[in-house]
């Protein structure tokens, strides 16, 4: 008897002890929540790092799951920022406006999205349309574009992932191959493509750099895309930042309107040069001068 | 057998008549190619025993070697990187420096709500399982379920808990849908484990109470309860154990990747080990640096986990061997 | 006097009530699979979802087939009972029939302490260990594949099906393993006349909750087969599981829409099936009972 009325004190007073939010699914007061894409999710993380030293009471958490998973979570209410890689579609902002959210959507970095192979591949340059054909399935062996006499085998991201989206709009303009093996982040292709001969995969340009050095990490090779004309490398910041590169693409962060509080003051710091510096830092790329205009005219 | 020499059972059997005088001598009796056969025991049968019996011993070691070598493997690789400063610091510079503390943490906070919420419910039945039911239908639906219980998939635990925790009742992701989630899971463990409990104890220690008049609940409370309670501790370590090690019901009912902070109250998120390893080991922008802090994680959440269960074991053997004392 | 009777008897209906609520979340858990599941019949049909495409994010029409994932659950499931009964059986007989009983009381926790190691910790040397030596020694350009997961498994079934088929060979009653000794057969003999077609049914019930334990594990197989939709043409090939698919695509789905009913119409073959393999391995190990006792 004594027993049970002990846990139930414990229970009763556990529960009693927080303040219960009412009937918001999550706490609005003082943790910013931020959840979403996986290319993101170690940038964002970082930048949040940088912010909570700078700024004492700043609470940010940040989960991964997927752009997708972002996105829906901001349909759900149940995140105040979106962190996305791909723009929301147009099914997506319409389930938004039927729950009664209004998304705005803030650039805060790019990237240059990356196709590696392994370093003894002979292939060292595609055009968009072959990387679409392989993607699809319908080239299946290396020696059909140049490389060896062995069957191609294809990683990319799960249909949680933007990257997977935004891949998949752009470049393989189709549905993937189902023979493509499906990691859970960009990390896990990276690691799949070192030890496998055959491999080909897609990841950010984040993930093939070495931090410290800005080069290549060992172990893969990185593509050259060739759209129309002359091979452009990925590693060459002049073709990121001039735009040659056709695999850019930018880095959203998605609201509920206008954010405010600490979520502004976040987003404010990504934008700022500080911020900006902290994105090269990891690997990604400042935004250029187009989403700069567009960002102001948001936040003012 | 008409033809061929009549068996006599000298062939057969030299060494048991008894020789005159006394003890037969083996070294008197022939040494024909049926003989010494016989005397190293080397019928076929016996070989065959023997290999057989040798797979079997291969097949356990099979499973210690296994276990052997998973521990190993991540203490070898993981074992340079534990220190004070990785079990008390949080997460740094991107999960590369400082330690594991939040996870711990939160693996810690989400474990407590598991236990407050399965352990009433879990000794309660297996009180009413062991004490008052009767042997008919629907105790052995009950015993059904809860046997179903402990088989159904853990992510599918995690949908259950997504849909009614986290949606209908909106808490939200936090360590309360979590815990609650994690509870259900751990429920059948510590029901199985308090009935053991109870049915452990002797008859006569309750017989002896309700002779004397007392009621059923006096003579519960007063002379099984308490000698149950460390077989019942064990299924609570046991359920502890297997919470804390679980990602799927987890992973979409309240960890997250990374917090600032300690969680402030059971409306929060929360970070996990095992959903921090899972984390280091697929989704880390440098899997090469974060690799060695995934093995160093693996290595504390096994080590928590196995000093757990060895604990929960050592009860159990004492609880029983105490109970098998008259 | 009454009072202390009816008091008596409210405690006695308490706890018979706390024993219903197990029944009650298990009956809420398939029911509340069942509501928000059936949900997704009303776009698609039935045997569409038994087809072999899952693609609900398409480049055009969504599909919701969910074959090729039932495949790679079975081919994982086979494949760990192929490494984890004979082994699993083997043990049981070292230690019910050859071991000390000392050996065995240091053993048999081992057993369960394997049991305990998380599922995650085993993904996760099912990526950094047994993927590449499987790619290494198969020659495989990737590691990561239904082979890896059924070894996975099959290594996480084992306890399971150790300590139930040593609870069953000790059951079989010693009259009959002595009357077998008594008549001149030896220990090998008796164990395979004798012990264990007494136990079958029982050993028959461990490996049924083996294979139960292989069919519902996530984490190991999200992490180590691949997880590629192709319905797969041999055990190198990528798998991808039901259990994956959940635990993959239950985060990105808004509430509401028809991938997310027909998540939980996955989450639902998943119960049943391993609803029926534990109600039939319960009915089998109480025939078993009831047969050692009679």
């Amino acid at each position: 008897m004594k027993k049970l009325l002990i846990f139930f004190c414990l229970l009763m007073t556990v529960v009693v002890s927080c303040a219960k939010p009412g009937s918001e699914p999550h706490s609005a007061s003082a943790t910013v929540q931020i959840k979403g894409s996986d290319t993101e999710l170690n940038l964002v993380q970082r930048l949040a790092e940088e912010y909570m030293k700078k700024t004492p009471d700043a609470r940010i958490s940040v989960t991964g799951g997927g752009s997708g998973t972002g996105i829906a979570a901001l349909i759900n209410k149940s995140v105040d920022i979106a962190n996305s890689s791909r723009a929301m579609e147009q099914s997506e902002r319409d389930q938004a406006k039927a729950n009664g959210v209004d998304p705005w959507d803030y650039v805060f970095a790019m990237d240059g999205l990356s196709l590696i192979v392994h370093p003894s591949n002979r292939v060292s340059t595609f055009t968009l349309d072959q990387l679409g054909r392989i993607y699809r399935g319908e080239v299946k062996n290396w020696k059909e574009v140049g490389g060896a006499d062995s069957p191609i085998s294809l990683y990319g991201r799960q249909s949680n992932s933007g990257t997977f989206v935004y891949f998949r709009n752009t470049v393989v303009k189709g549905d993937y191959s189902t023979e493509m093996k499906q990691m859970n982040g960009n990390a896990q292709i990276v690691e799949a493509v070192k030890s496998d001969k055959n491999g080909i995969g897609y990841v950010g340009l984040g993930y093939i750099k070495d931090r410290n050095t800005g080069q290549v990490i060992s172990g893969i090779k990185a593509l050259s895309l060739r759209s129309d004309g002359a091979a452009v490398s990925p590693l060459d910041p002049t073709n990121i930042t001039s735009g040659k590169y056709p695999l850019l693409r930018p880095l959203f962060h998605y609201t509920n309107g206008k954010p405010t509080g600490m979520g502004l003051g976040f987003i404010q710091f990504e934008l700022s040069e500080e911020g900006q510096r902290i994105v090269e830092r990891e690997g990604f790329l400042r935004i250029n001068e187009k989403y700069k205009q567009q960002n102001s005219t948001k936040i003012g | 057998m008409g033809t061929g020499r009549k068996a006599n059972i000298e062939d057969i059997t030299p060494n048991i008549r008894p020789a005159p005088g006394g003890r037969p001598d083996p070294a008197a009796a022939p040494i024909s190619r049926r003989n010494w056969k016989r005397i190293l025991n080397l019928r076929p049968a016996r070989i065959y025993e023997a290999v057989v019996f040798l797979f079997f011993r291969l097949c356990a070691a099979v499973i210690l070697i296994a276990l052997l070598a998973i521990l190993f493997q991540i203490m070898r690789y993981g074992g340079s990187r534990i220190s004070w400063e990785f079990l008390s610091q949080p997460p740094r510079e991107g999960m590369l420096a400082g330690g594991i503390l939040s996870p711990l943490m939160g693996t810690l906070a989400v474990s407590l709500i598991t236990i407050l919420f399965s352990l009433p419910f879990g000794v309660a039945t297996g009180i009413y399982l062991s004490e008052y039911a009767s042997q008919g239908r629907i105790t052995w639906l009950v015993r059904l379920c809860i046997r179903n219980l402990a088989g159904v998939p853990s992510i599918v635990y995690g949908l259950f808990g997504v849909a009614l925790f986290v949606r209908a009742l909106h808490f939200g992701t936090s360590i309360l849908s979590a815990g609650l989630t994690l509870g259900l899971l751990t429920l059948p463990v510590i029901i199985t484990a308090s009935e053991e409990a109870l049915r452990a104890i002797p008859s006569s220690y309750r017989e002896g109470a309700l002779a004397l008049g007392a009621t059923r609940w006096y003579t519960i409370r007063t002379n099984v309860l308490p000698y149950a309670v460390p077989g019942i501790l064990t299924g609570v370590i046991l359920g502890i154990a297997r919470a804390a090690g679980e990602t799927a019901p987890i992973l979409f009912t309240g960890a997250a990747f990374f917090l600032p902070s300690m969680p402030r109250s059971i409306w929060d998120q929360f970070m996990a080990l095992p959903y921090h390893l899972y984390i280091l080991a697929t989704q880390h922008q440098s899997i090469e640096d974060a690799r060695p802090v995934a093995y160093a994680t693996a290595l504390v959440l096994v080590s928590l986990v196995l000093a757990l269960n060895s604990v929960a074991i050592l009860i159990r053997l004492r609880f029983r061997r105490n109970m098998e004392r008259p | 006097m009454m009072r202390s009777a009816s008091r008596e008897a409210l405690i006695h209906y308490s706890f018979a009530a706390a024993a219903l609520f197990a029944v009650g979340i298990l009956a809420g858990i398939f029911l509340l699979l069942l509501t928000e599941g059936f949900p997704v019949f009303r776009h698609v049909s039935v045997s569409q979802f038994f087809s072999w495409n899952w693609n609900p994010n398409a480049y055009g029409q969504p599909e919701y087939g969910i074959l090729a994932q039932m495949l790679g659950t079975i081919m994982v499931t086979v494949g760990a009972l192929v490494f984890s009964i004979p082994i699993g059986i083997g043990a049981a007989a070292y230690l019910s029939e050859i071991a000390a009983p000392r050996t065995r009381e240091v053993i048999k926790p081992l057993v369960e302490l394997l049991a305990g190691v998380p599922s995650v910790v085993i993904g996760f040397l099912g990526i950094v260990v047994t993927g590449p030596w499987l790619a290494r020694s198969t020659g495989a350009s990737n590691g990561l594949n239904a082979l890896n997961g059924s070894l996975l498994l099959g290594l996480m079934s084992l306890p399971t099906i150790v300590t139930l088929t040593e609870d069953a060979l000790r059951a079989v009653p010693a009259e009959f393993k002595a009357a077998s000794l008594a008549l001149g057969a030896n220990r090998l003999q008796t164990l395979v006349r004798v012990t264990i077609p007494s136990a079958a049914t029982g050993v028959i019930a461990a490996c049924m909750l083996g294979m139960g334990r292989a069919v519902g594990e996530t984490m190991t197989v999200l992490m180590a087969t691949g997880n590629a939709l192709a319905p797969p043409s041999g055990f190198l090939d990528s798998v991808r599981t039901m259990t994956a698919t959940v635990a993959i695509e239950l985060g990105e789905v808004p509430f509401g829409t028809a991938h997310y009913h027909a998540l939980f119409v996955i989450g639902f073959v998943l119960f049943v099936f391993t609803f029926v393999v534990n109600s039939v391995s319960d009915l089998v190990l109480l025939r078993f009972q009831r047969k050692m006792q009679g």
